[in-house]
């Protein structure tokens, strides 16, 4: 289980995100707000990308301050642009240079390679260059690389912000069908439907926690306040372009 | 795509043959040629790596695409040797240059850059003593390759936004949005190898 104690994080002075405390056990949990909110920094600090300031995310015994490289290799990070994600020039060598830490030996690096481009759809890619995919392939490339090492949870930061509404139902039917757990912070609300959990995050905080309709209902709520309130200023750029 | 391709699948003879060999063969007919130095083993190499194109059932429009590339430097060659020296110097390094060049591109097209970064490591094993880790070796020289269309891409969608927004004539504006493109580029990339479990510099205990 994933958890979180009193996490506090600034960049540069500016606080994002706020004292979270947090318990992650369920099946498919959901992570929605605004531009600025604070969710992808929440999301790195789930496997160790950020450390925060303050508190401590725990993933078991672990924690990413003292544990993160074997936190990393349970909990799978999933990002919003695949391109950037995509390290080796082929298909297949990309899954492949993704198994190389867990060290699995030549013949089942192999078989675990042609296993998962089948299972997503990629096996007639398999040499193809990986810049050359479409945008929806590269990030099933991207989800196939993440899940060939068989992480317990998988976090996804908007896997569908780049793409159409084709590619975006299938990450979503390819997510619905994992065993992992799920940690999916979007602004896709469609995606969450079946979710168990979904909390809504405003401000570096989580000011909602609960089912998906509910979550969903509330946040529309305080999206449409925020939108009478044209002269709110939206947050600045975060490194990187995160929020 | 950069005119000199990544990796084409295929079964013929050079993708049988293993990276090394092909690797050792290449620098072998490099110190072959320049050692000699001769018109006649020049041509004869460049008839050779352009017969080895469809011995290797690879596309002869291959071939082409690297010299049609290569043409500007070969021009630019001859003209200083016929300037400065003879015309069968002018012949001799043309076809030198063109020779090795279409030999490596055989090369890279006929082996997975994963194999090639196995060789790498393995040839880089020894400096492990003096504190070089050959993965790290192997995963700079796979970022360098992964790193060409990149550019590529960050290029032509900065040129895309001078166009669109009606500017001429200052091509040189393209170039701050290209690097400041690849500095996100890099710093997503570092951060996806770190999420990948890639990094070696851990604070773990």
């Amino acid at each position: 289980m994933l958890r979180l104690e009193g996490v506090s994080h600034a960049y540069d002075g500016r606080r994002v995100l706020h004292g979270i405390d947090l318990e992650l056990s369920e099946h498919r949990i959901g992570v929605i707000g605004a531009n600025g909110s604070g969710k992808s920094t929440l999301a790195r600090t789930l496997n160790g990308l950020v450390l925060p300031d303050e508190g401590r995310v725990w993933l078991g015994e672990w924690n990413t301050h003292r544990h993160a490289r074997r936190i990393r290799r349970r909990v799978g990070f999933v990002f919003s642009d695949a391109a950037n994600q995509i390290i080796m020039p082929t298909v297949a060598e990309d899954v492949e240079v993704g198994l190389r830490p867990l060290k699995p030996g030549r013949a089942e690096t192999e078989r675990r390679v042609d296993r998962i481009l089948q299972r997503y759809g990629l096996a007639g890619h398999r040499d193809h260059p990986a810049h050359l995919l479409s945008g929806g392939q590269r990030q099933m490339l991207a989800l196939a690389s993440v899940l060939a090492t068989e992480p317990e949870v998988l976090v996804c930061d908007e896997p569908t912000t780049l793409l159409d509404l084709r590619n975006s139902r299938m990450v979503h039917r390819v997510l619905d069908t994992l065993d992992q757990r799920v940690v999916l912070f979007t602004h896709d609300l469609d995606l969450l439907a079946g979710f168990d959990r979904v909390l809504v995050m405003d401000g570096g905080r989580v000011v909602h926690d609960g089912a998906p309709a509910g979550a969903i209902d509330f946040y529309t709520r305080l999206m449409d306040a925020a939108a009478d309130d044209p002269a709110a200023p939206d947050p600045p750029d975060l490194p990187g372009g995160r929020t | 795509m950069s005119a000199v391709g990544l990796y084409v699948p295929g079964a013929g003879p050079l993708h049988r043959v293993p990276a090394g060999a092909k690797l050792l063969t290449l620098l072998l007919v490099g110190v072959v040629l320049i050692a000699a130095a001769h018109l006649w083993v020049s041509l004869a190499a460049l008839v050779l790596a352009l017969v080895l194109y469809p011995v290797a059932r690879l596309s002869l429009r291959r071939a082409y695409r690297v010299v049609r590339v290569l043409w500007p430097f070969l021009l630019g060659i001859a003209v200083f040797q016929v300037l400065v020296g003879e015309w069968t110097e002018a012949v001799r390094l043309g076809a030198q240059l063109a020779a090795l060049v279409l030999l490596a591109n055989a090369v890279t097209l006929t082996t997975r850059v994963s194999a090639m970064l196995e060789l790498f490591q393995r040839l880089a094993r020894p400096l492990r003593h003096v504190g070089v880790d050959p993965d790290r070796v192997g995963l700079v020289l796979a970022l360098t390759v992964r790193s060409i269309p990149m550019v590529g891409q960050a290029w032509r969608a900065a040129r895309e936004g001078y166009l669109a927004r009606g500017l001429s004539g200052r091509p040189h504006l393209i170039v701050v949005p290209v690097i400041v493109q690849l500095l996100r580029m890099a710093e997503a990339t570092g951060e996806a190898l770190v999420a990948r479990g890639m990094d070696e510099g851990e604070r773990e205990t």
